[in-house]
């Protein structure tokens, strides 16, 4: 019987290195749109979502707070209703953006699994999820910014947050001085996607 | 109650000594990402089948074998599996009938 | 229905260790006394959503902040850190005691 909803439709894999997980994917996939419970519509216009979430429409949305006072505030008051400008969905959850002052550097934890403000970030990268980040972010976080290369002054307070709940996280970092005259897409440059996660800041040599 | 009496499970991470944290990424493989696609559908607000809290769950009682020995998206994937079968979709004879047709007809062998 | 407490209460966390369940209140933080910095209204609880219910009755949830000397005996970095947790009302009391 033919297979009209081929996976090759959606991405080729080297079907070399496909792992026994990745044959299950395809075949819970292939019965799921049998049945169903979704449509290959559904799961190619999921598939677009997702290749659209990035680091950099974070970068965006950091760059035009730091230069416009009503955007900012309207982001800090509501971030999932305004990142929806953007085309972002937060679905069911809620973000929240932190401000980064020069008395506060907030650092993003999940310690009980992984949570990751997805939708506008994409995928978290793989230390994130790691388990010696979530041993430890919560415990030492000064120590885990200096393997990342950042380091802290003295009288500035570590707040690390736990995403426990529905709320997903970005920092919204300093920014540099020196940076009046650039460009939206100078300043977008200086965000990393680890800045956002407070593991690094602007400008700081983070690794990885 | 003494320390050996309090049960800390074993994805509750938080404040466990660890060790250098491996500061690397890789890009998501496609079966991976299809995963991480299909977690979201599951869970998403139209179908609500695989809630994340519901996903969570089942990675959370699946064993500390499991949890300490697949990677992410093995993770993820058995829950998706375990979820669609535990909620009546799916049946595990059809995804084990399925899973050998998909490596017959991807010339792929027995699989481990 | 408001929640049970408001910003800038002291509150602590019910020093309970289920064995089953799904919970998403940490280990560490059972039994440590912080403050609310935020009260974010209810939301359904993951107790019941984790095991195929409907979440219901919904729980008020906050945002704690935790002093690191407090959470950790022997937090060796600088004593204004802090760690921010979002906490379900049914985990909290009132930190002194009335």
């Amino acid at each position: 019987m033919a297979h009209d909803h081929d996976h090759r439709d959606f991405q080729p894999d080297e079907e070399e290195s496909l792992p026994d997980y990745g044959v299950a994917e395809i075949a819970v996939r292939e019965l799921l749109l049998e049945k169903g419970i979704f449509t290959a519509e559904e799961f190619r216009g999921a598939l677009e979502g997702f290749d659209r979430a990035a680091p950099e429409r974070g970068a965006k949305i950091v760059a035009r707070a730091w230069t416009d006072a009503d955007f900012k505030a309207r982001l800090m008051a509501d971030g999932s209703k305004v990142v929806e400008e953007y085309g972002v969905n937060m679905d069911l959850t809620e973000l929240y953006v932190v401000e980064n002052t020069p008395d506060v550097h907030n650092v993003i934890v999940c310690t009980l699994c992984s949570c990751y403000p997805k939708p506008l970030l994409g995928a978290p990268p793989d230390w994130y999820k790691s388990r010696n980040y979530r041993m430890r972010a919560v415990r030492e976080p000064r120590a885990v910014l200096a393997e990342f290369g950042t380091h802290l002054a003295d009288d500035v307070q570590v707040r690390v947050h736990d995403s426990t709940a529905d709320m997903r996280y970005i920092v919204l970092p300093m920014r540099p001085a020196g940076t009046e005259g650039m460009s939206a897409e100078e300043l977008e440059g200086l965000v990393s996607r680890d800045c956002m996660i407070g593991t690094a800041v602007p400008g700081s040599p983070a690794k990885g | 109650m003494s320390d050996d009496q309090k049960p800390r499970r074993y994805h509750d991470l938080g404040g466990i000594p660890g060790g250098p944290i491996e500061i690397s990424d890789h890009v998501l493989l496609p079966w991976e990402k299809r995963v991480d696609i299909m977690r979201g559908l599951l869970g998403d607000k139209k179908r609500r089948i695989m809630r994340a809290d519901v996903m969570r769950h089942t990675i959370e009682t699946m064993g500390e074998d499991k949890y300490k020995s697949l990677t992410y998206y093995e993770l993820w994937m058995e829950a998706v599996r375990r979820v669609v079968v535990e909620a009546g979709i799916v049946s595990e004879d059809e995804i084990e009938a399925r899973i050998a047709e998909v490596r017959q007809r991807l010339g792929l062998g027995e699989g481990s | 229905m408001s929640g049970r407490f408001a910003v800038g209460d002291a509150v602590i966390v019910k020093a309970e260790y289920p064995k089953t369940g799904h919970i998403r209140t940490p280990y560490y933080v059972r039994g440590l006394s912080g403050v609310v910095a935020d009260a974010l209204g209810p939301f359904p609880n993951p107790e019941s959503l984790g095991v195929g219910g409907d979440g219901l009755p919904e729980q008020t949830l906050y945002r704690i902040r935790f002093k690191q000397t407090d959470t950790w005996p022997d937090y060796g970095e600088d004593p204004c850190d802090t760690v921010d947790i979002e906490i379900y009302e049914h985990w909290l009391e009132p930190a002194n005691g009335t």
